[in-house]
């Protein structure tokens, strides 16, 4: 080991990151790679092509289990959000800050259900014999029809992400300064103006980061649309499901991944850009 | 008062929302009938005893144990060393590798699994309880290493100055100083990570083949349906991850 302070240090450095960088490299760059790579082979042929992509665009089968995942999606953050924001404020500002901690703790109990028990358990309450159908005959009602719909899809993902977004929503509320509200108050606004010019904007980023996670992280799952929707009307990471077991079709696979992908980062730059309109 | 009222039941109905499956799960895990649905017929704990008596069940805990334990290991390692390069580096390039090294965070377990998946098909490597512990060293790596990178301050680095001036060897300047100096952030790091892999499902439903991890098992039990053993399994998951989850609070609270 000889040379100057500066070489000996960095000679440190690049030793110490290469296990992380060689395993980051090996086992996420490299399959990524792969994967894109294999997209654009199609399965029972030779050569490169970007036919896995035109048969996505032709096929009405693919374009539908975009399209519903692109609703479940959209529907399940906007319910969340709004579902999340009250109660994250109630917890926030209107209950004793001693009991701040618990509330939370509460909100986020379920979380530790495991996750594919969480789709499970709600399978349970919306059966055709469960407890809600149950409630309702009982109040006189006709029982609802939710067993592998749609709807069940929105309801199991609403309640995780619900959970989700109160704990954002509340971190960036309790992160505002209390002297701005009473700024505002003693400029003669009344509560509703408060929210609405400053509350709302200053936590807004922190909002829509909380749903742009839910965005990516709904958009992806497999788990959930699975077990609540049943196997017709399918969501786009269903249908990569299907192509890798029972067609066996990873250049497919891939090419929907791909895509999945794509229309994450679509809504990511979308984001971004609202977010620097609104500064 | 008007306002009280209506946070209350605000509350009420959310939280109610939010317990409901956990409260129907747990409820009908000791349904003594072949159902768990209404009516509650009686209580039992046979569905309980029947879940623990389970050879693939207590098979698949143990695998999900030595894979969230091992993989979160290997990440917190890898992670607390990588952090130790890039902390108050001013190497050039050192923002890039930390773009690419926080990468994998942004991407679906979907995507992450599926290349994995195809990587291993091309190599002739066959899937195992290893190749699941690859994926999920990937998922928290990224974690782990953000983590601690956030912990490593100023302080810190001064600290490793001085034991190197004073003639510590490298690897007892990162074990005698750095990390005891921010030992909370290696644990939270370490025990994030433990939960994540131990609910893990795609990543390890696609790389794993015969031996499988629990919530793999717990999905081939639901093909069965609606079944008062998945509630109790469920069941005893929950008790299992919510206990942990206590632990942590009390033991960050007694700190503060």
């Amino acid at each position: 080991m000889t040379g100057s302070i500066e070489q000996i240090e960095r000679r440190r450095a690049l030793a110490l990151l290469a296990p992380a960088t060689l395993w980051t490299l090996l086992f996420f760059a490299l399959p990524f790679g792969v994967m894109a790579a294999i997209s654009l082979r199609r399965s029972g042929t030779a050569g490169w092509s970007l036919g896995n992509y035109t048969e996505f665009l032709g096929n009405p089968e693919y374009i539908g289990a975009f399209l519903n995942s692109l609703e479940i999606t959209v529907t399940v953050t906007v319910l969340s959000v709004l579902l999340a924001y009250p109660l994250a404020w109630i917890i926030a500002e209107e209950i004793p800050p001693r009991c701040r901690r618990l509330a939370l703790a509460l909100a986020v109990l379920p979380f530790w259900t495991s996750y594919v028990v969480r789709s499970y358990a709600w399978s349970l309450v919306m059966a055709k014999q469960g407890v809600l159908n149950e409630a309702i005959t009982s109040l006189g009602l006709p029982a609802l029809a939710l067993g592998n719909s749609r709807a069940a899809v929105v309801i199991g993902f609403t309640h995780f992400f619900t959970m989700l977004l109160v704990l954002t929503i509340y971190a960036s509320l309790v992160q505002l300064p209390p002297n701005l509200r009473r700024a505002a108050a003693d400029l003669g606004a009344g509560p509703v103006a408060i929210f609405r010019h400053v509350i709302w904007p200053l936590a807004l980023p922190g909002v829509a980061v909380g749903a742009f996670l839910t965005f990516a992280l709904c958009i992806g799952d497999y788990v959930t649309p699975q077990i609540l929707g049943g196997g017709n009307d399918l969501a786009l990471p269903q249908l990569v499901m299907l192509q890798i077991g029972r067609s066996a079709d990873l250049p497919m696979a891939s090419a929907l991944s791909i895509i999945l992908m794509v229309a994450v980062t679509v809504a990511y730059l979308l984001l971004a850009r609202s977010m620097r309109a609104v500064k | 008062m008007k306002r009280f009222a209506a946070c209350a039941g605000y509350m009420l109905l959310i939280y109610g929302f939010i317990f409901l499956p956990v409260i129907v799960l747990v409820l009908f895990s000791f349904q003594d009938g072949r159902f768990p649905v209404p009516p509650l017929k009686g209580l039992t704990l046979k569905w309980h005893a029947e879940v623990l008596a389970d050879e693939d069940l207590r098979a698949a805990l143990l695998h999900s144990l030595v894979v969230a334990v091992g993989s979160s290991l290997v990440a917190l390692f890898f992670g607390f060393l990588a952090a130790r390069a890039l902390a108050h580096s001013t190497m050039r390039g050192a923002a890039a590798i930390r773009g690419a090294l926080t990468a994998p965070l942004s991407v679906s377990y979907l995507v992450i699994g599926l290349g994995l998946l195809a990587s291993f098909n091309i190599a002739g490597i066959g899937l195992s309880l290893w190749t699941v512990a690859i994926g999920h060293v990937v998922i928290n790596l990224p974690l782990c290493f953000a983590i601690c990178y956030a912990a490593l301050g100023a302080g810190e680095i001064q600290a490793e100055r001085a034991a190197r001036d004073l003639g510590a060897p490298e690897w007892r300047v990162m074990a005698l100083v750095t990390a005891p100096m921010i030992f909370p952030a290696l644990l939270a790091a370490f025990l994030l990570s433990i939960t994540f892999s131990w609910d893990e499902f795609l990543i390890a439903f696609l790389l794993s083949r015969f031996e499988v991890t629990l919530p793999v098992e717990i999905w081939s039990l639901l093909r069965s349906g609606l079944n008062p053993k998945t509630n109790a399994v469920g069941s005893l998951v929950f008790l299992v991850s919510a206990l942990a989850f206590l632990a942590v609070e009390l033991a960050t609270k007694r700190r503060i």
